[in-house]
């Protein structure tokens, strides 16, 4: 690994001005290196950070890696890590016409991690320095406690993807909000007028304008009320303390509260367990903006490169390169390709002023086709985009029926034929909806497990699991219980949702004609009977009962 | 770089600290043209959290993930169709080339890594080392093979390696100004050129082992059930191959209510089918082999099956008859039967069969029955690999 030659830094140093002439922000300070292909992989199952901690399942996805290396040898251009300076990792053998394309491409990725919001909990942390302390500790803590160390990373892993990363980059967002209790005014209004005493809406009105009429005034509000409800207070009390949700998510209710890490001697856990959780907070934007950020990046690498006379000559080589990483393939979802046209999409949109009332009210095609108000606001609008959303916002704001039919997208369906033993691919929509929510339900979503307080009682750590219409991972329950219940040092309770499936006979099974599916039939969504179910594990032993 | 072993041995002081054991034997298939094909033999390891499923609860049978896709089309339209089996290609016909004898490549490679697996399982794993490797006398084989070549004289020209080598002396020679134009006419041919395939003696390799590897590839077998049968098939290959150093031949049949032979371990491992199950097909299919091609004189014979332990044949008399017949040569039979999760703790027909028929005890130092779960893992499938070949 080493930095790349003063040449090439010269080539990257110029893409940086023409980037910054296009409105890109990005620090001056950039590192860049040269790493062979085994390099990457060695890089790779550490998230391409140098320094992380040595654990023994990054070595594993080495082994791994080599093997697939032998069958399928691969060459990537870049990478990119979100540090201080940011640094990137390049091959040795590409010509500069083709470093600049991968220079715009990597200056496209570091604007995006250094303007897009969801980052920000990011941007004042020097990762490669605290994950090399990091990395020290783990080490030295590896000397004196053994394989343990590694038990309780495996463990902490176990629970790194129920980390409460929305709460904390609100914290980074707004300084200072601070949480507010539930206000005697929003139980009154919200929970207790409309879900308690069910008041017609004639009442809730006059209460309404009798609050607003007070509020000039010196009268007490709620004299009136108890008055009128004299057990308003008691409720409202009562309302503060149910509040199960806690504020923490599962680790750090873990570090606070497990009566096993309070134990002098296991005080170290907590450190491992920080170490795990704030790696996997840094990592959490990267996962939400994969198709923002690859798409970002591909816009800007064929946007400034087709404008920079460093193109001349190799026009037809850029093109190859760019189809080869930027086209929609025929079946199959390429973010670089989605994000791409759909930043493209956006600017031309925003250019003819579409994202307007009076561009949505209208109704006949021709007039839409021709809506063109001449805003050329769409650099700019861009550049917002890539500032305040991510994947899910990005998708579900964007994609509309004039992008779908512009690009002639679909969701493709794969069934099986059983006359002919193929599998047949088919068109099954091109609705603007169907698609959203093919590309939705490919992006990352953790379960929301929290700790039920209420419930967490008598040293049980009783955890419970919102319900999205998907069940949890059976085959991965237990062993992430186990773990759980080693740092928790008590009986773990897990509530969860399984669907309740008929009991199917073996002779059904075999009846059954397509072998390379592994599903059983079901019953359409709507009739599946979802029942709420209850893991419970002690001494490293689950069981599991209906609620 | 920590080493495959350390991981292992890491892995096996987790039993001692009361945790299951999270490595497993992960197989990396490359497919190559004409059946010769790599696989490379890789650590895998799964890191545990709560995630959601993604069990298209919507979906109808048979069909699969929805995914993105582009171009022309109508809602309905079919775009394209892909095959659930592997074109089968029979040995030959991939057209010129290298014929048969090729040294090096396809299965080579396969036992290269399986010998290390073996070693491993072995080691690590610490299965047995094989009691007695058999009475039967070592036997040294000889194959003639037209594989090797020889510039001037020989059996068989060679025409394409010729023709190539004509080329090359050709330019060497200045002859051949422009390559996008050549003349053959004018070609200068030296008698050095003529490259001609040559008989030679190939292996020289002492056979000891023949191993039959059976699988059951009915509709019924479909997703975890394959996949336990296959690995514990690929481990006890590996095993064997390293108990006999390397000397092992392996056929691989597949069935449903028919038996087939294929050629190569990828297709054995790959296959998938609908249909019913006759067991018997494919006993009766490995006897029929070793009285056509008399192996029973030369070699040790195992004989592996794989099975959900469904079969139409709910008594078993054909299956028993044939393997009874089976037992006159055969060094050991082991029958796996891998239960669906759904099937309880019922007995499966074949394992009533089996049972019932009184030859598990009455032959219990050549036929071993090993039931287990879908859903084992590794070292439950190892512990299976001991009690079949104990």
């Amino acid at each position: 690994m080493e930095l790349v030659s003063q040449h090439v830094k010269g080539i990257m140093e110029e893409c940086k001005l023409r980037a910054r002439d296009q409105g890109l922000k990005f620090d001056d300070e950039t590192l860049e290196y040269i790493v062979t292909n085994r390099d990457m992989i060695e890089l790779s199952p550490k998230v391409m950070i140098p320094t992380l901690y040595d654990y023994w399942v990054h070595d594993v996805r080495v082994l791994s890696g080599k093997g697939m290396y032998e069958a399928y040898p691969s060459n990537p251009y870049e990478t990119v890590i979100n540090t201080r300076p940011a640094i990137s990792f390049y091959n040795d053998n590409n010509p500069d016409w083709l470093n600049v394309m991968i220079f715009y491409h990597v200056l496209g990725h570091i604007d995006f991690f250094q303007n897009n919001l969801f980052y920000k909990n990011t941007w004042d942390i020097d990762l490669t320095g605290q994950a090399l302390s990091d990395k020290r500790m783990i080490a030295q803590l590896r000397s004196e406690k053994g394989r343990w160390v590694d038990y309780v990373i495996e463990f902490s892993r176990g629970i790194d993807n129920l980390v409460g990363y929305q709460r904390e980059l609100n914290q980074y967002i707004m300084k200072d909000a601070t949480r507010q209790k539930l206000s005697k005014i929003d139980f009154y209004f919200d929970i207790f007028l409309q879900k308690i005493k069910n008041v017609s809406h004639n009442e809730y009105l006059k209460e309404i304008t009798r609050y607003n009429a007070i509020m000039n005034g010196n009268e007490d509000f709620f004299d009136q009320v108890i008055g009128k409800y004299p057990e308003f207070e008691v409720l409202y009390k009562k309302e503060l303390a149910v509040k199960v949700k806690s504020d923490q998510d599962v680790m750090e209710y873990i570090i606070r509260f497990s009566p096993f890490l309070k134990e002098e001697e296991n005080e170290w856990i907590k450190s491992v367990i920080q170490i795990v959780r704030n790696t996997s907070l840094y990592f959490q934007p990267q996962i939400r903006t994969k198709i923002m950020n690859e798409g970002w990046a591909s816009y800007w690498h064929e946007y400034l490169f087709m404008r920079d006379d460093r193109i001349s000559g190799h026009e037809a080589d850029f093109a190859k390169v760019n189809a080869a990483v930027t086209s929609m393939p025929k079946v199959g979802l390429n973010p670089y390709a989605l994000g791409l046209r759909l930043f493209q999409h956006i600017k031309d949109m925003e250019d003819k002023g579409c994202y307007s009332f009076d561009y949505m009210f209208l109704k006949d095609e021709v007039g839409k086709k021709k809506y063109n108000q001449h805003k050329n606001s769409g650099p700019e609008f861009i550049l917002k985009t890539r500032e305040n959303f991510v994947d899910f916002t990005f998708i579900n704001t964007f994609i509309d029926q004039e992008f779908i039919d512009r690009h002639n997208l679909f969701v493709a369906g794969k069934r099986f034929n059983n006359s002919r033993m193929t599998w047949e691919f088919f068109i099954k929509s091109k609705n603007v909806e169907d698609y959203k929510k093919m590309v939705i339900d490919t992006l990352y979503h953790p379960p929301e497990i929290f700790v039920d307080k209420a419930l967490s009682k008598k040293g049980i750590l009783y955890l419970n699991h919102k319900f999205e219409n998907k069940p949890l991972k059976m085959d991965f329950i237990e062993n992430t219980m186990v773990g759980i219940e080693y740092l928790w040092g008590g009986p773990v309770h897990l509530e969860t949702s399984e669907p309740m499936i008929s009991g199917k006979t073996a002779a059904d099974y075999a009846n059954f004609w397509d072998p390379s599916s592994q599903k059983i039939e079901r019953k359409s969504l709507e009739n599946i009977k979802w029942k709420r179910m209850l893991y419970v594990m002690e001494n490293r032993k689950l069981h599991k009962r209906e609620l | 770089m920590i080493t495959l072993d350390e991981l292992l041995e890491r892995d096996r002081r987790r039993e001692e600290d009361g945790f299951k054991r999270k490595i497993r034997i992960g197989r990396i298939v490359k497919p190559g043209s004409g059946g010769k094909d790599k696989i490379i033999i890789v650590p895998t390891t799964v890191e545990e959290k709560f995630v959601h499923d993604d069990i298209g609860l919507d979906q109808d049978p048979g069909e699969g993930e929805p995914t993105g896709g582009t171009g022309e089309g109508e809602e309905g339209d079919i775009i394209g169709e892909q095959p659930v089996r592997p074109e089968e290609s029979e040995d030959g016909e991939e057209g010129s080339g290298e014929g048969p004898g090729e040294g090096e490549g396809g299965e080579h490679e396969l036992e290269s890594n399986a010998y290390e697996l073996g070693k491993v399982l072995s080691q690590d794993f610490q299965l047995p080392n094989l009691q007695d490797k058999g009475k039967k006398r070592t036997l040294a084989r000889y194959v003639y093979d037209l594989t090797d070549k020889n510039k001037g004289v020989g059996q068989i020209l060679d025409k394409k390696a010729t023709l190539k080598q004509i080329v090359g002396t050709n330019i060497t020679l200045g002859n051949i100004p422009d390559v996008n134009d050549i003349d053959p006419s004018k070609f200068i041919i030296s008698p050095q050129d003529l490259i001609y395939r040559i008989l030679s003696r190939e292996k020289d390799y002492e056979s000891q082992a023949l191993v039959f590897f059976l699988r059951d590839y009915s509709g019924s077998m479909g997703g975890k059930v394959t996949q336990a049968v296959v690995s514990q098939h690929v481990m006890l290959y590996s095993w064997l191959l390293y108990q006999y150093d390397k000397q092992v031949e392996t056929r691989f049949i597949l069935h449903d209510t028919e038996a087939k032979e294929v050629s190569d371990f990828y297709k054995y491992y790959s296959y998938k089918v609908a249909g019913g199950t006759k067991v018997f097909t494919a006993f009766k299919m490995v006897n029929d082999i070793v009285e056509r091609e008399n192996l029973a004189r030369d070699y040790n014979i195992y004989v592996f099956h794989g099975t959900d332990g469904d079969d139409w044949d709910k008594e078993g008399k054909q299956t028993i008859a044939e393997i009874e017949k089976m037992l006159n040569y055969v060094s050991r039979i082991g029958v796996s039967i891998v239960e669906h999760s759904y099937v309880g703790s019922k007995q499966t027909e074949v394992e009533k069969y089996l049972k019932s028929s009184g030859i598990l005890n009455k032959y219990n130092n050549l036929i071993k029955l090993d039931v287990m779960a879908e859903d084992a893992d590794d070292s439950r499938i190892i512990q299976g690999i001991k009690r079949l070949i104990s």
